[in-house]
């Protein structure tokens, strides 16, 4: 269980992520919304230690590791992908894959024998089909289409078999189309691998339809918590969110 | 079956592929190896020429630091424009062993690598973590501090002089260094196994961890990896081959000089990488032998080989926009029809 107590971070007076509390059991999906500047990927990164929290613990099955090294934290099991694909350009999406693996198996400084290991290879193949992009294992991620290197990004965090997974908005830069088999792809992952999954989406639709749990942060403070329906129904989060989304779409 | 199926087919057909591929490359690179070494080691026996082998052992000196320079540049993505410091200290440090200490040559040789390490080691762990530009500045810096201590530490390093007085050079093991041929064909062998252990580390696993750190630094410590330890592993690892490099030259020139401490020599390794390129394991190598030719026939009709060295590296560097192996790659790939392999 992901268990977050009393997280802040200011920049420079502004809060960006203020006394947030919340907790994400083993096997859920929670979608986190918020408008621009909500805090949001701030959030994220204070999990995953790419900034380092003013205060407040971030606690996974008991360990705090609130203020720990990216790399500390991710060996902990907390996969992330990012909003733009954060990829490796020239290596091929089997390197990338297989290297990944050698890093989770604390072979990445292996000197005295070849990449790739043979011992990597069921995993990274197993991420491969998972994601999709095993007919494409052979081309650099550079030359990967939008879609295809946001899966990428993906496959990177899960190919590490994270107890909880953090997608940043998996479905940015995406045509409604896409942007759906992308989520399709999102949720088939939480079935079947089992993971808490926590992503951050901007279209309401998405959310309402697949996140069993929704967050709503605004101005770096949980706004309110809750089932789909409760959340639509929230008159805090209609007038803080949906509502003035509304309202800028009826003004021309 | 539909294509996607029988393109999914033949990709798992080919997947074994790889590892016997990576399994092979490894006593291919022995067997090339030990051809390239054969071939120089024969030179001797077919020409009597000793500037021939002069050029062949100064190409190994500055074949091995160019190759370890590219280690950092072209695999990492680190910049570094202090790297011939350990070119200057391999130099000294076999030099001062030498001629103080009088332990035979091999130990001289590992106690210059020990010293290396360590010196590698606290000016690495101080520089690798800067970004970039304040990376390759700093060691830069380094590299001038090192050459003023040995301006200014005469009674030690001989100051503005050097090292005089030649370096002794006792046999061992039925090797005789002070014997022109014996020390070509040592030369040889360091050049050969240097460049051979390098390929190594350049394919090993930890090879693809500095590929990753090169591509996307931020992404690779989200993977679970210690970047500021990778980096300064390879820092370490790096020197070691140059500062061999510099106990190559020191043999040859029987000496050591402040120049060999000089940023200059720093300058000269990117100038080899940018001949050379640094997208292929070999292409400094190359780039050092481009060099090291232009630099002979040059200076033999003009002073002002500078200016033509430097036509020659824009002409690299805006005009091909590649360094000379890089180029050869690209074509070889375009006439096979497929994407080349990247280093």
């Amino acid at each position: 269980m992901l268990d977050i107590r009393g997280l802040s971070k200011s920049f420079g007076g502004v809060k960006a992520t203020d006394n947030v509390s919340l907790d994400f059991t083993d096997g859920s999906l929670t979608a986190v919304i918020g408008p621009n500047g909500a805090g949001k990927s701030t959030f994220f990164n204070l999990i995953t230690g790419a900034f380092r929290p003013d205060s407040g613990q971030v606690l996974l099955n008991g360990v705090d590791l609130a203020g720990k090294a990216p790399s500390d934290i991710v060996r902990h099991g907390i996969g992330r992908a990012f909003q733009v694909a954060s990829i490796f350009p020239s290596l091929t999406v089997q390197e990338t894959m297989l290297a990944a693996v050698c890093a989770d198996q604390r072979r990445s400084t292996v000197l005295h024998r070849r990449f790739p290991l043979a011992e990597t290879r069921d995993r990274a193949e197993h991420a491969m089909e998972l994601l999709g992009l095993a007919n494409k294992r052979h081309r650099t991620a550079a030359t990967l289409s939008h879609g295809d290197q946001k899966l990428l990004d993906i496959a990177l965090a899960l190919v590490l078999d994270p107890k909880v997974l953090l997608l940043d908005e998996p479905t940015a830069g995406m045509g409604t189309e896409e942007r759906w088999r992308m989520i399709d792809k999102v949720r088939e992952l939480w079935e079947t691998q089992k993971i808490t999954v926590v992503f951050i989406e901007h279209d309401m639709d998405i959310v309402f339809k697949i996140a069993p749990r929704i967050v709503v942060l605004c101005y770096g403070r949980i706004l309110a918590t809750g089932t789909p329906d409760a959340i639509r129904r929230n008159e805090a989060v209609i007038e803080a969110y949906l509502g003035t989304e509304e309202h800028a779409e009826a003004v021309p | 079956m539909t294509e996607l199926q029988a393109e999914r087919a033949s990709e798992t057909l080919s997947t074994p592929r790889i590892e016997t591929r990576s399994f092979r490359s490894r006593y291919l690179d022995v067997l090339i190896a030990l051809i390239a070494f054969a071939v120089l080691a024969a030179l001797p026996l077919f020409f009597g020429s000793k500037a021939l082998l002069d050029f062949v052992i100064r190409c190994s000196a500055f074949g091995l630091f160019a190759t370890s320079l590219n280690l950092l540049v072209g695999y990492t993505g680190m910049i570094s424009f202090g790297h011939g410091m350990f070119f200057g200290l391999g130099a000294y440090g076999f030099g001062l062993l030498m001629q103080r200490t009088g332990v035979p040559i091999p130990v001289a040789f590992v106690a210059t690598l020990a010293i290396t390490a360590v010196f590698a080691a606290i000016i690495g762990a101080i520089c690798v973590r800067l970004k970039e530009i304040y990376f390759a500045f700093v060691t830069l810096a380094f590299q001038m501090l090192i050459h003023s201590t040995i301006l200014t530490w005469a009674s030690l390093t001989g100051g503005d002089q050097g090292l005089r007085g030649g370096i002794p050079r006792p046999a061992f093991l039925g090797i005789d260094l002070a014997n022109h041929v014996h020390l070509y064909i040592t030369s040889c062998a360091l050049l050969v196994l240097g460049l051979l252990l390098m390929r190594q580390i350049a394919q090993s696993p930890f090879g693809y961890t500095l590929r990753m750190i090169r591509d996307n630094a931020r992404r690779t410590s989200f993977i679970g990896i210690d970047v500021w330890r990778a980096k300064l592993t390879i820092f370490v690892l790096a020197a070691l081959f140059a500062s061999t490099g510099g106990m190559v030259m020191a043999l040859f020139v029987s000496g050591a000089y402040p120049e060999f401490a000089y940023w200059t020599i720093s300058g000269e390794g990117i100038f080899i990488n940018m001949l050379g390129g640094v997208t292929t394991f070999l292409g400094p190598t190359v780039g050092t032998v481009l060099l090291l030719v232009l630099n002979d026939t040059v200076t033999r009709f003009t002073e002002y080989h500078g200016i033509v060295l430097g036509v020659v590296i824009l002409f690299f560097a805006i005009g091909l926009r590649k360094g000379l192996m890089d180029y050869v790659l690209e074509w070889y790939a375009q006439r096979r029809g497929g994407p080349g392999e990247r280093g």
